[in-house]
């Protein structure tokens, strides 16, 4: 039987599903008790497992990263939280000189199961500063992993192998995505860390995607099979470390690659994966690879100026196009019915 | 105090000496090829907090942590064989001078960059608060860290909280060459600023080595007891460059005479002088403290010289835990 929930169900279900299973998880971030509950993700959860665990804390995001790195180093599991990835660019000397290293630097002798929640903004002026889409900074750092959920399910059976992992996770969750449901596995259902998801089997182009551009390049497969043109969509999932091995066979397979990234285009983990593909496969590919990533910009707040600024399911429809020599127009295509600033009528701002 | 407890702080600030003053000896030999912060003069709060605390408690510090991690227990050999770079070494050659550990004593590492490994003492605080344990977690830093803005948000979290912690600052006045006096208003000493935070907090000479012990001894007791973090500070000078082997009093940032007038308040000579007073040593007595220490310190060295190195191959090894 189907069970529909939301994105941010999901993530609410891996929450109680790991904390009832290890008394040691523990839940903080500014806000996880507050009345809006981190948009409903930690709601119920301190009320189910008591103040101790479940706790709100001082606007100290490099203090509290430090904390749960030292609660790690005796046998607890933390996850934190922010509302915006932004926020935990305080945060950076504890994430990079102490999480990321402390297995490494100490010869193996302890490890940092800590997650790191990290809600990346969209939309509604969201702006420079509240809407940055970092993946690419944390998966230059050794040591570290980083998972982007792109569905429910995704969410869900990510976030409690990140919980049960051994390592420092990021786990960012895209805004756009929160409202989204899907049919999610119940109980303690886990997807392993470091693999890709084959959403879409095809033959003519790998298109690798990653979190909401998933679902942008999902709304534009069905336009493209009119066409002509077979995709297969991967979702990458994984963002540290890369699945190299599915990216791979797909692109020997198909010969063409688009890489779609929610971060700006130079240093992005689009760039990687074109150039690693490349070397691999270079005399293989019948067409250059491509790539869709945001603008080398700060995100504008203004409504006029973000109008172009996000790439839609159109620019990849037309993207791939280009690549068949197929020529399209934005009237052959069916576009959303919502201001582009926001995805759907569930979102009405402010954050 | 008991004298057997006199004698062994004694003995562990002169252990503490004749393991920095060997490395200051032998760096030339270039066989220690990492960043090394010697902390020849500040023996006293090492030994006397490491003496104080009971094995099952826990530590972190900094980049200045040789003393730290003696005073708690930590293995020489170990930790000489780090500096050389050695599978044998306590991190296996990873980590270096400035990441030491050893967990069988409670030492639970010692990080690089100034105020990093503090809130990471907090979150052990933390843990042992939840797990309603008696242990305490003690956070080493130096003054510079103070001035950290993780030392601010750190203090709020443990007096919120009440978390087991002590703060233990050893106050050596400079920051590589910057003096306190361009770093810290004038007449607000740091205690103070710590005490307005909401932490019970007091100042100290830290080259009293029973006097540090005895404050220490007491601070311990009453966070044990459940009476939250506290925060001490304890003036010392350091007598070598801010890293590496040398004196370093000719370059310009420090007055000789200051170091001189540091060096009359020598830790380990002032409690000779007061044990001998108190018959509680004999000049024969020292000779043999000094003569097995030697033979301690020559064996760890030896150790570090005949441990492997690690294999090339290995250099991806512990990336990740659990692979």
């Amino acid at each position: 039987m189907s069970r529909d929930i939301s994105f941010t169900k999901a993530i609410n279900e891996a929450l109680f599903t790991a904390m009832a299973l290890d008394p040691k998880v523990l839940c903080y971030g500014l806000g996880v008790d507050d009345p809006k509950h981190i948009f409903d993700t930690t709601i119920g959860l301190q009320e189910e497992f008591g103040k101790e665990r479940v706790f709100d804390m001082p606007t100290s995001e490099n203090a509290m990263t430090g904390v749960a790195i030292g609660a790690s180093l005796v046998g607890y599991r933390p996850v934190m939280v922010h509302q915006r990835l932004d926020f935990f660019l305080l945060a950076m000397d504890q994430l990079v000189n102490a999480a990321a290293k402390w297995h490494y630097m100490f010869g193996g002798q302890n490890s940092v199961p800590i997650v790191i929640r990290l809600i990346i903004g969209r939309g509604w002026g969201q702006g420079p500063t509240h809407s940055q889409s970092l993946q690419s900074w944390f998966a230059h750092i050794p040591g570290l992993k980083v998972v982007m959920p792109s569905s429910p399910k995704e969410a869900k059976g990510l976030l409690l192998s990140s919980i049960f992992d051994e390592n420092p996770v990021l786990f960012l969750e895209h805004r756009w995505l929160h409202n989204q449901e899907e049919d999610v596995p119940e109980g303690d259902f886990r997807i392993p860390l470091g693999t890709a998801n084959l959403i879409k089997h095809g033959t003519d182009i790998t298109i690798v995607g990653m979190s909401y551009m998933n679902t942008e390049a999902l709304r534009c497969l069905e336009f493209l099979k009119l066409q002509g043109i077979s995709c297969e969509l991967i979702d990458l999932r994984s963002i540290n470390p890369i699945d190299w091995g599915t990216i791979i066979k797909s692109v020997e397979k198909t010969k063409k690659l688009l890489v779609l990234d929610t971060g700006s285009e130079t240093g992005s983990l689009a760039a990687e994966i074109i150039a690693k593909v490349s070397i691999e496969l270079f005399s293989e590919m019948e067409a250059p690879p491509a790539r869709i990533c945001l603008p080398d910009a700060p995100v504008p707040a203004s409504f006029s100026l973000t109008e172009d600024f996000y790439p839609t399911s159109f620019d990849i429809a037309k993207k791939v196009c280009s690549m068949f020599d197929v020529i399209i127009s934005k009237n052959d295509f069916k576009h959303s019915s919502f201001p582009h600033d926001v995805p759907g009528d569930w979102f009405k701002g402010p954050f | 105090m008991e004298k057997k407890i006199k004698i062994e702080l004694y003995s562990k600030m002169v252990l503490i000496r004749a393991v920095e003053e060997t490395i200051a000896e032998r760096y030339d030999q270039k066989k220690m090829r990492c960043p090394t912060h010697l902390s020849t003069g500040q023996e006293a709060v090492s030994a006397a907090v490491g003496l104080a605390l009971q094995n099952k408690d826990l530590v972190v510090s900094t980049h200045r942590s040789h003393g730290h991690y003696l005073g708690k227990g930590g293995n020489i050999s170990k930790m000489i064989a780090e500096i050389y770079g050695k599978e044998g070494g306590c991190s296996k050659g990873r980590g270096g001078s400035m990441h030491l550990i050893d967990l069988s004593v409670g030492f639970m590492g010692s990080t690089a960059i100034v105020g990093n490994s503090i809130p990471i003492g907090a979150g052990l605080g933390l843990s042992l608060k939840l797990d309603k344990s008696d242990k305490i977690s003690c956070i080493f830093i130096g003054d510079g860290a103070t001035e950290e803005g993780v030392f601010a948000e750190t203090v709020n979290f443990c007096a919120q909280k009440k978390l087991p912690v002590l703060f233990l600052c050893e106050n050596n006045f400079y920051s590589v060459y910057s003096p306190l006096s361009v770093r810290q208003p004038k007449d607000r000493p740091i205690y103070k600023m710590v005490e307005a935070m909401g932490i019970k907090s007091h100042q100290g000479e830290g080259n009293d080595v029973f006097g540090v012990y005895k404050t220490a001894l007491e601070t311990i007791s009453s966070i044990r007891k459940g009476d939250g973090p506290r925060f001490l500070e304890f003036n010392t000078y350091r007598w070598r460059e801010h890293c590496g082997p040398n004196y370093d009093n000719h370059i310009g940032y420090r007055a000789e005479d200051e170091f001189l007038e540091w060096k009359k308040k020598d830790p380990i000579l002032l409690s000779e002088i007061q044990l001998l007073k108190e018959n509680i040593l004999t000049q024969k007595m020292i000779s043999s403290i000094a003569r097995t220490i030697k033979d301690e310190v020559d064996n760890a060295f030896q150790f570090a010289e005949d441990s492997p190195f690690p294999k090339k191959e290995d250099v991806f090894k512990y990336i990740y835990a659990g692979v």
